[in-house]
Formats: structure tokens, sequence, C-alpha cells
């Protein structure tokens, strides 16, 4: 009686919240919408014994597409009104098109007709004695190794075009070397003071931000420094204190 | 398992890794030219392979290799070949010799060899993500041009539309059918002759998915657009490759699973090769920009060769398979001339640009002329060998209307390609265009050559192509 009551529970609130994905206004409100219907899909899949699924659902839609997805609605100026512009004149050709989706829909629908023998697969543990996991890996890696393959193939290709369509060398880049920036110590690019009550750092000469040099670990022909030009910055640590005195 | 039923496909995507490697670990200098000699070894290598390689099924029933697969994926390595060969000499002008261009030419052709060998909807879909998202970064990577990133997104979005109605098709045949691989289909098929309501919609999805990839008529907005946008290089790939792919799927679901429903999706492709050849023909007559000529021209191109299939035949089938063969070598020797088209160290793309090319450089003028009366179907060319085959075997399948039809738009269609001519033999000299570069003089010229001594291998190639058609009848 349980799951039932549940599956209606989590059912009810994911088509009510897909409903509200297509008509909110505020775009960051529908992404937000859709990771409640994620969530409430993935306890869809938890009732039908799913785990795996489920926990998959939430990490990879709800925890990285979304994220995404918000980032870009943010960084991205959206203007409704532009993108109202010309609704009028393509919704008729809009609706002409899903009122045939829907009719086709419905002769699926009447014609649909559900094996009997489905109700009784369905509960039956895809193999004895392994959780989702294992089972899952197990298919993967033997019959659809070829699939799964091809799919890290679709990812490497998906990879390259990131790197290869925004990846600019321009003249005022700033690149570092990565293995001295791994290799330098806290206390070389950052001073810790104790500050006396009811003083300002002004009043105790100022401290300088990095420590030592400007230029301490970037690249030679990064933007900045000429090749071999280190800039040293005690000096200005000293013009600065006498300044404040 | 039969792992190395794939080794083709398996040693060119180690190919593309190692050129990937080479390319990221080379500092000093470009790895442009490196890459793309690693490539060509890697095609000619995977040519042969995929001769040599055993027919069969493989990894669980997912991979299939048989006469037609062979025969679809030399046309496709050859391609890519041409593709790299034609690229070497143009990106380096253009500010694109970037080795990323080569890996995605490579692992896009990977893609699309997968397509052909697939035996169940799933590698169908993978193969096919496979080479269109190497194929929408392609055309977005000159990024110095917005006409460049306009094709790019538009491919992209367009494209993923069209995956997903192809995807929802799949999952439609799934569900009515209860099995994804092929022979599965064919068997639900044969046994229960009532085609239900919800697998005739999966197949009609399915159907306009494989027709957005090969640009057939009520999905073919994206091509003159793309066509014009993408570097000359990547239109020229995008031409053959994808298409050879997504033919050779069509050819093989509507003759394997879906081969019982002939009589059901006849009158669909009839009507879809009746649009294609009218709208290519009839839109390419209007265009000044030779790339969206050339766009319009493969419209109509897929139409004729989908004739072919509306037969339902083998030797409709073989007709298409000849006609996509002589369609490799006159389409790729025009892009060749198009890529050469330059002044002063800037590409010019308009059709009147070649006013005259007849005097300031008749070479390449004279292989242009083969290619576009090629084209137009004058008889000792090879076109005219694919267009007669495929109306032969339309004509066999008393198929009549649709073959006036043809007949009458490649009348039309003669219009357009006679103009070029005209332009280039009879018109004003404009000024000179560059001087071409050895490997677009090579391109142009072998294909010229090809084009015009079809005939002698006339016979074995029709052959070829018998043998790989009757293995899709079985």
């Amino acid at each position: 009686m349980m799951p039932i009551i549940l599956f209606y529970i989590f059912a009810t609130i994911l088509l009510l919240s897909a409903v509200m994905v297509v008509c909110s206004r505020n775009s960051v409100h529908a992404a937000l919408f859709l990771v409640l219907v994620f969530c409430n899909a993935s306890g869809l899949f938890l009732l039908a014994g799913a785990e795996f699924l489920a926990i998959l659902l939430i990490a990879i839609y709800s925890g990285a597409v979304m994220i995404l997805f918000l980032f870009i609605v943010m960084t991205m100026q959206t203007n409704l009104v532009q993108l109202k512009e010309g609704m009028q004149s393509y919704m008729p050709v809009g609706f002409c098109i899903a009122a045939v989706l829907v009719v086709e829909l419905i002769i699926v629908a009447i014609n649909w007709h559900i094996d009997p023998q489905i109700a009784q697969a369905s509960q039956q543990p895809l193999l004895q004695n392994m959780s989702n996991t294992q089972a899952l890996g197990a298919l993967i890696y033997t019959d659809y190794i070829l699939l799964f393959q091809i799919c890290g193939l679709v990812l490497l290709v998906a990879m390259i075009g990131a790197i290869v369509l925004t990846l600019r060398k321009r003249p005022n880049n700033r690149r570092q070397v990565v293995a001295r920036q791994h290799m330098r110590e806290p206390h070389q690019s950052l001073e810790m003071r104790s500050i006396e009550l009811n003083k300002g750092v002004d009043e105790l000469g100022g401290f300088l931000r990095p420590k030592e040099t400007y230029f301490g670990v970037s690249q030679e022909d990064s933007f900045g420094p000429k090749p071999g030009d280190k800039m040293d910055i005690t000096e200005k640590r000293q013009q600065m204190k006498e300044q404040s005195k | 398992m039969n792992w190395t039923l794939a080794i083709p496909e398996i040693v060119l995507s180690i190919s593309g890794l190692i050129i990937l490697l080479w390319g990221s670990f080379e500092k000093k200098g470009n790895a442009f030219f490196p890459c793309a000699i690693l490539s060509i070894a890697a095609f000619v290598a995977v040519g042969f392979l995929t001769l040599t390689v055993q027919n069969g099924l493989g990894y669980h029933g997912l991979f299939i290799n048989d006469e037609f697969s062979r025969y679809m994926k030399l046309l496709i390595i050859i391609s890519g070949f041409l593709c790299i060969i034609l690229s070497i000499d143009f990106n380096g002008k253009n500010n694109t010799n970037c080795f990323e261009f080569i890996a995605l030419i490579v692992f896009s052709t990977v893609g699309a060899m997968i397509m052909v060998s697939s035996n169940n909807l799933m590698t169908l879909y993978m193969g096919l993500e496979l080479s269109s998202l190497a194929l929408y970064i392609l055309c977005a990577i000159d990024r110095q041009s917005v006409f460049s990133a306009e094709s790019g997104i538009k491919y992209f979005i367009l494209g993923s539309v069209a995956s997903g109605i192809l995807l929802y098709g799949i999952s439609m045949i799934y569900g009515f059918s209860g099995g994804m691989g092929y022979e599965n289909i064919h068997h639900i098929i044969a046994s229960d002759h009532a085609l239900s309501a919800g697998f005739a919609i999966g197949l009609v999805f399915v159907l306009v998915g494989l027709c957005f990839k090969i640009s057939a008529v009520p999905f073919h907005m994206w091509t003159p657009d793309v066509y014009q946008g993408a570097p000359t290089p990547v239109t020229t790939f995008l031409s053959t490759a994808p298409k050879f792919a997504a033919f050779a799927l069509f050819l093989r679901l509507m003759v394997g699973p879906f081969g019982a429903l002939s009589p059901q999706w006849q009158l669909l492709i009839e009507v879809i090769a009746v649009l294609s050849i009218i709208i290519g023909s009839v839109g390419a007559i209007a265009q000044t920009n030779i790339k969206r000529m050339m766009a319009y021209s493969s419209i109509s191109h897929m139409g004729y060769a989908l004739v072919g299939l509306a037969a339902a035949t083998p030797d409709g089938v073989m007709g298409t398979l000849i006609y996509l063969t002589t369609y490799l070598f006159m389409n790729i020797g025009t892009f060749a001339v198009i890529a050469a088209m330059s002044r002063r160290g800037h590409i010019v793309e308009n059709i009147n640009d070649l006013a005259g090319l007849g005097k300031t450089d008749p070479g390449i003028a004279t292989a242009m002329a083969i290619f576009m009366f090629s084209m137009a179907g004058v008889p000792p060319l090879a076109g005219f060998f694919g267009k007669f085959l495929v109306f032969k075997a339309a004509l066999a399948a008393d198929l009549y209307v649709l073959t006036i039809i043809g007949l009458l738009a490649s009348a039309v269609g003669a219009f357009f390609y006679l103009r070029i001519i005209k332009i280039m033999f009879f018109d004003k000299a404009a000024e000179p265009l560059d001087k071409r570069s050895l490997s677009l003089s090579f391109i142009s010229f072998s294909m010229g050559t090809i084009t015009v001594i079809f005939l002698l291998f006339l016979s074995p190639m029709l052959e070829m192509g018998q043998i790989a058609a009757r293995s899709l009848f079985h």
C-alpha cells in the first residue's frame, strides 16, 4: 500500500513541476522546477528498485547539468520581449504541428495493448544475487562494450570541441607555469600580520600581495613581464612605508 | 565475441588518439602537417583493413560486416582521405590549420563507419552522434568568420532536434516491437503483418531523422546556410561521408528490418525523392554563391539516389550505390575547384568570380566543366551512369510518374550546371585567380580523370555494387 501512495505523491509532484517548467516566466524558476522534476523522477526509480539510476539522475542531472544551465542563464542576458518576437506569426504553424503530434499520440494510446507477461518480467531481478550496480557493470563491460567505448569517443570529441572552440592564444593572455605555482609555499605569496585594535592596515605601513614578486609564476611569453625581468616588490613596500609615515 | 570485425574502426580511432597526442605534445611549430600525413596513412591502412576483414556479426549482434558495409565504408574512407588532402593547403591559408581539425575528421569518419556497420538501433544512434558531434565542431572551426560560427550553431541546433526525433522514433519502435536488433525487428514484423500505429509512427520518426542527415527535402532548410558558412574542406566532408553513412542506414533499415513493410514506405520515399529533385534543381537556379548552389545541387542528388531505394529492388539499391560512387568523385572534384578560388589571398565564392576562367586558367576550367557536365548527366561521363541505373530500376518497378518528374527536373538542373560552363568559357575575363596549390590541383585533376574514364571500370563497379546490394536482400 505504501509504495502506491508514494508513487502517486512522486508522480503528482513530478507532473505539476513539469508543467511549471514550461509555464514559469522566469528562466531561473524554470530551471529550479526542472531540478524538482529530476528529484521526483529519481524517487520513482527508487520505488521501481533501480537505486543506481536514481542516484545517477540526481548526481548528473540535478547536480551537474542544472548547475551548468543556471550558470548559462545567469551569464546570458535573456530578453523575454525579444524572445517572444515573431511568436504571433509562428503560432499557427506551431499549433498545426502540435495538433498533428497530439492526434498521433492519441492514436498510439488507443492501439496500446500491454503484453500480460510484462508485469511479471519487471518484478524479477535482472540477475540473481547481484545489486543493480553490479548487474549494470557486468552488462556494460561485456555485451555492450562496443557502445560503451563509442560513448567514450563521443565524450572525447565533445571535450576537443570545447577546447578548440574556446581556447584562444591572445597577445594579452596571462598564463602561469603550473609546476612553479605548485612548488611555492603559502608564505612566499601571503603575509600574515596581527593587527592592533583600532588601527588600520595603512597605519602599520600597509601590506602588499603578493609578497615578493608580481610575476613569480607567470610564463615567459605571457602578458606582463618581459623575458628575464623580475619585478621586485621590496622597493614598492619601502615607498608605501615612507608615505604612511 | 568476435571483436576483430571492428578492426578498421579500432585502428582509425587509435590513430585519431595518436594524432591528438602528437598535436598536444608538439611544442615547436605547427603540428597540422605531420598530423595530416599521419591521418592520410591511417586512412590508407584502414582502407586495406576494410577490404580484408571477414564478414559476420560481432559484439553480441550489435555490429555487422558484409559486402554492403564494406562498399559503403570504402566510399566513406575515400572521402575522408580526399578531404584531408584538400585541407592541407587550404587550411594553412585560412588560419584553420590546427591539428584538432584532422582529429575531428578522423573521429567523424569513425562514427560514419560505425553507422554503416550498425546492426542494432543503439549502435545506429551512437555512430550517428559521434559523426555529427564532430561535424558540428568542424563547421564552427574557423573562429575568425561569423559565417562559420553561424553555420556551426545552425547545424548544431537543427541536428540536435533531428537526433531527438530519431531517438523518439527508436523508442517507439522498441516499445512496440520489443527489440532493438535489426533481425529481431525483422522477425517481429514478418510474424505479425498488421502494422501497429505506434510502430508506424516510430518508423516515420526514424525516417525524418535520417532525411535530415542526407538533407532530403522537407528537412533540407539547413543545407545552404551550413554549406556556405563552413570552411570549404569541411563542406566537402559534410557533403560526402555523413551522407553516405546516412544512406547506408537508410538502405539497411528499409530493406532489412522494415523490408516487409515496403508497400507502406515506398510512397513516402517516392514523395521525398521527387520533392528533393524538384526543390534542389529549382532552388539552385537563383543562387549567386557557388557553395549555396552546390548545397542545392547536393539536395537534388540525394533525391536521385533515393529513387533507387524507392524501387525497393536489388537493382535499385545497386543503382543507388553506383550513384553515390559517382557523386563522391564529381562532388569532391568540384569542391577542390571551389577551394582553389581565391583572389589576392582572399577567398572568393561568387559564381561570377569564375568569369573567364577558361582563358586565365584553362586546366582547372576544363576540370570544372567536366564535373558540371557529369553532374548534369551528360552521357559519356560518370554522372550519367548513376542517373541511368536508378531510373532504369525505377522503370522496372513501374514507378513511371517518379521517372518522368525526375527526368524533367534533371533537364531543369542542367541549366545551372551549364550556366557555370558558359560563365567560365564565354564571359568576359575577370581578374585571374591566385595560383592554385598543388594538393588542390592534384584532387581536381585526378577526380576529373576518374569522372571521364568511369566507363572503363563500369563493369567491375557494377559487379561490386550487385554483390553489395545482394548482401542486403539475403
